[in-house]
């Protein structure tokens, strides 16, 4: 059995003169949750399209558990499962009726619990048009993955859900991941994607500029650690306290704020400090530098940083 | 087999939800028919004998030529059909659900027509009921062909309209529906046989009712039954899964390839 549920070796994609992706390549792990991001027009959704058989690449190796999209896409179908950015259904379908629309050209049987358990319960005789925005993603989702894909492609999954059923799609995603579901996430929510992703892949004009865990990408950048601390008497709010690997400070609502390149010596420094002064500590944060301040970094720069 | 009953109850419920469907399937050709009946009879009392399979066509035309494409050009347009290939469903399945549908409606309205035509507007009720039927079948379904051709080539709605006016509107006018081929002045006969409703009508005549006509009844079968296949197999052969697709296998002009077994009758029978 292999490794890799997705390989993906030298990959192109052109339109006309346009070089949407140049010569890409990565690889997915079985059972991994792969974050793939990148700003508008960076190439993200031409490479999950030709992943997911819908367009052809101009030139390079695809493969989704051992099946070439773009030759093989009747068996392709029943290994992924894809919810789309904008994708649609008929306005008139049912919530029910494209359960058992979708589930019968896979041929199994309708997973109306899924339906269910993404909040659709009271939707199952709507139709498509008659639900709200984040509805309709939830009913996409729950059709990508009733056949139980190998691999699962979600592409903005959470864009347009409140907070509750991001949640629970969050639920959802770490379910599938534990029964050895692949997906393949891509999004512009930097949060999530440090949430959820193993490893991520940015891309940049067709190009990966970065491939890793979200704690290696954050690593290697040039970002801070942010160290706020509060004290009884706000001792440290005064100027001219120095303390090491600090590159800047601020205050802010009673709290004093290093960006540290090394918080360790820092955050000794600190404590030592208010003990020698005899000030009470009333909170202390360490924020390392988030993914999205990494991407940032990584975009702003053109890929160089 | 699962796939393709839900593929079929879906599409067929589809034409009585969607308003403008419904509108073309049902509401528009029988309204027309009872105006046409409760009207045309009394200016027209010649227009009796035929106006059971002339409203028949122009209810076939109704739903195949202004009700069907626009859906179809629709669902590529807002990514469904791409949410279709995703889910294995086959491009000839997209096509061939809604023209079975389609119809399954035609022969409702159809059947409605036909039994009503009589005691409500003293039609004439064809003489031979199986050849009626059969002819109603060939002519829906090679329109219905012509239909998702329309529906496949036009790059959006209003190309829809353009392209199905362009065949609805001369086959009311010159296409033997509101009146006889053979009233027609002959410059202009030659051209009412490049519409589908001439040779529908023309097989009607012939088959159903026993009359003579101005064409063989079976070369307007041939016509109609050739005409449809092209146009169904083009449709599948041009089929596209969303506007974007870089991919695509053929021009659209060779859409106008579907009108070839009606050039070849207009030589004929020039």
């Amino acid at each position: 059995m292999q490794s890799k549920a997705i390989q993906v070796t030298g990959f192109t994609k052109a339109y006309g003169d346009f070089v949407a992706v140049d010569g890409i390549s990565f690889s997915v792990e079985q059972g991994e949750v792969f974050g793939l991001l990148g700003p508008n027009g960076a190439g993200k959704t031409s490479t999950l399209e030709c992943l997911e058989g819908i367009r052809r690449p101009t030139k390079g190796a695809l493969d989704v558990m051992g099946v070439d999209p773009s030759r093989n896409g009747r068996k392709l179908h029943n290994l992924i499962g894809v919810q789309l950015q904008t994708s649609g259904l008929p306005a008139t379908m049912q919530v029910d009726e494209a359960m058992r629309f979708f589930s019968a050209y896979h041929g199994v049987t309708p997973r109306y619990d899924l339906v269910d358990r993404l909040g659709l319960s009271e939707k199952r005789d709507s139709q498509y048009a008659e639900l709200s925005t984040g509805q309709q993603r939830r009913l996409a989702l729950a059709l990508a993955v009733a056949h139980r894909p190998a691999v699962l492609f979600l592409d903005e999954p959470t864009a347009g859900l409140d907070v509750g059923s991001r949640s629970e799609l969050h639920v959802l995603i770490r379910e599938l991941q534990s029964e050895g579901t692949t997906i393949i996430l891509a999004t512009h929510d930097m949060a999530e994607a440090e949430k959820m992703a193993d490893r991520v892949a940015i891309l940049l004009q067709g190009k990966v500029v970065v491939t890793g865990t979200p704690r290696e990408l954050t690593a290697t950048g040039a970002g801070f650690t942010k160290i706020s601390v509060r004290t009884e008497k706000s001792l440290l709010c005064e100027n001219g306290i120095a303390f090491p690997a600090v590159h800047r400070r601020l205050v802010k609502d009673e709290y004093t704020v290093y960006f540290s390149k090394d918080p360790g010596p820092t955050v000794s420094a600190v404590l030592a400090y208010l003990t020698e002064k005899q000030e009470t500590l009333i909170d202390l944060r360490v924020e390392r530098p988030s993914l999205e301040e990494r991407f940032l970094e990584i975009t702003q720069t053109g890929g160089t940083a | 087999m699962t796939a393709l009953v839900n593929h079929f109850a879906f599409e067929f419920k589809a034409g009585l939800r969607n308003a403008t469907l419904l509108m073309m399937n049902y509401l528009f050709p029988l309204g027309f028919y009872v105006m046409m009946g409760l009207v045309m009879t009394q200016i027209n009392p010649m227009f009796a004998e035929t106006m059971i399979p002339a409203m028949v066509v122009f209810s076939a035309m109704a739903s195949t030529l202004l009700g069907m494409p626009t859906p179809l050009v629709e669902s590529r347009e807002a990514g469904i059909f791409r949410s279709y290939r995703i889910n294995g469903v086959p491009a000839a399945n997209i096509l061939l659900m809604p023209v079975l549908t389609t119809v399954f409606h035609v022969l409702i309205v159809s059947a409605i027509i036909a039994l009503t035509g009589v005691p409500l507007f003293d039609g004439i009720a064809p003489e031979n009921w199986p050849a009626f039927a059969g002819v109603t079948l060939v002519a829906v379904l090679s329109c219905a062909g012509i239909g998702s051709l329309i529906g496949v080539v036009a790059q959006d709605s209003r190309a829809v309209v353009l392209f199905s006016q362009l065949i609805f509107l001369p086959a009311m006018l010159i296409g033997g529906v509101m009146m006889p081929l053979d009233v027609l002045p002959e410059s202009v006969r030659p051209f009412s046989l490049l519409l589908p409703t001439s040779h529908a009508m023309q097989a009607y005549l012939g088959y159903a009712y026993g009359q003579e006509t101005l064409l063989s009844p079976l070369g307007a079968v041939l016509v109609l039954t050739g005409s449809g296949v092209l146009a169904f197999g083009l449709a599948i052969y041009l089929f596209n899964w969303d506007s974007k697709n870089d991919a695509q296998r053929g021009h659209p002009l060779m859409a106008l390839l579907a009108l070839v077994p009606y050039v070849i009758a207009m030589i004929t029978q020039i």
